[in-house]
């Protein structure tokens, strides 16, 4: 029975040890007020990390427990339609302008990542990892995995970009005088995906829905997008 | 919420799990390089749209998922220490690529929302106007 013991316990405390992490990672990011800098991802991250590094524990021994946490990623993704339903009236209303936005910024937004990169001679494998940072996590990590990019890293590069652009937007929305509430949370849910969402929520209930939509609806565009512009680009 | 005794979180799973289900078989039989659970979102989105409601029990348990979502990528995340070396080598060049982009996709985004809204605004104002 020894080994039973010993085969259940391991995998369990880096169950443990994630979420516990998590957990303190929350109440430092609630001390910061809340700053992207300090999301609980990127604390939790880098905490987990150096333990990993000083115990001399390699990814594949944690990522053996942590893959019962991984693995809800999925259903996690198929539930993101339920808040994109929820905004169902105002899609129909207004379809025309969140279609042609959406696909306008979905396609910068990849594309540019891009172009920038492959300007400084980055590896393919980086390309691909890069292309759909600007979607939310879950649907990143899928994408990324699909067409050969490195999950961890395109999970990391998600995270990077919603910082950026929670940082950024005050200052677009200066110069472009942008008043609009709707438009704001718009901006913010197609380049920051989760991270835009949240900062726009902030703002007003109406700007967080907009971003919310914004951001379920790239995550679907980029998924199908991807494929093709990394084609025409030929990368990969 | 006076029916929330009748709600079964594993109803709500089990319809999750099995979008997704169908939606990684969609994806290997046709091919289609697309993640497999946004398939899985497609379907569950036209499930909810021909019902025309969210049930409790979907409703419930997508909430819990997507409270905690940052928690879920956190083992992915941690898997950036297996490409340290990469990381070292690239980060001033990947730092300006995602600036770059953000910050485009944040300025064309708000413009084009902004003039598409307003060309939508006068769409609806001309069908009343001819209505």
């Amino acid at each position: 029975m020894d080994f039973w013991v010993y085969f259940a316990a391991k995998p369990l405390f880096w169950v443990i040890l994630t979420t516990s992490v998590f957990i303190f990672a929350c109440w430092v990011n609630r001390r910061a007020n809340g700053s992207p800098l300090l999301h609980p991802v990127l604390v939790s991250m880098f905490i987990i990390i150096v333990f990993l590094v000083f115990t001399g524990t390699n990814y594949k021994t944690y990522f053996e427990g942590a893959q019962f946490i991984h693995f809800l990623i999925g259903p996690a993704t198929v539930a993101l339609a339920v808040p994109l339903f929820d905004h169902f009236k105002r899609i129909r209303e207004m379809w025309l302008s969140i279609f042609i936005a959406c696909f306008t910024g979905a396609l910068v937004a990849m594309v540019s990542v891009l172009l920038v990169a492959m300007m400084f001679g980055l590896p393919d494998e980086l390309l691909l990892t890069l292309a759909p940072k600007s979607v939310t996590t879950p649907i990143a990590i899928g994408i990324a995995e699909k067409i050969g990019g490195i999950t961890s890293m395109a999970a990391g590069f998600v995270l990077i970009t919603g910082a950026m652009g929670c940082l950024m937007a005050p200052f677009v929305f200066r110069v472009l005088g942008i008043k609009d509430d709707a438009v704001k949370g718009f901006a913010l849910g197609l380049a920051a995906h989760g991270f835009g969402t949240a900062s726009a929520f902030e703002m007003s209930a109406l700007a967080g829905a907009f971003a919310g939509l914004a951001m379920g609806i790239t995550g679907l565009m980029t998924a199908f997008l991807v494929p093709v512009v990394v084609a025409v680009l030929g990368i990969g | 919420m006076g029916d929330d005794e009748d709600v079964e979180l594993l109803n709500g799973f089990l319809v999750l799990l099995v979008c997704q289900f169908l939606g990684e078989l969609a994806v290997m039989a046709s091919g289609v390089p697309v993640p497999g659970p946004v398939i899985g979102m497609l379907l569950l989105l036209v499930l909810l749209a021909v019902l025309k409601r969210t049930p409790a029990d979907i409703r419930l348990v997508s909430e819990g998922l997507l409270r905690y979502l940052a928690f879920l990528y956190v083992p992915a995340g941690v898997g950036l220490m297996v490409h340290a070396k990469l990381l070292a080598d690239y980060w001033l060049p990947l730092t300006i690529a995602l600036m770059v982009s953000t910050f485009l996709a944040l300025f064309l985004t708000a413009a084009v929302f902004k003039l598409a809204a307003k060309l939508d605004k006068s769409r609806h104002k001309a069908k009343e106007e001819s209505a």
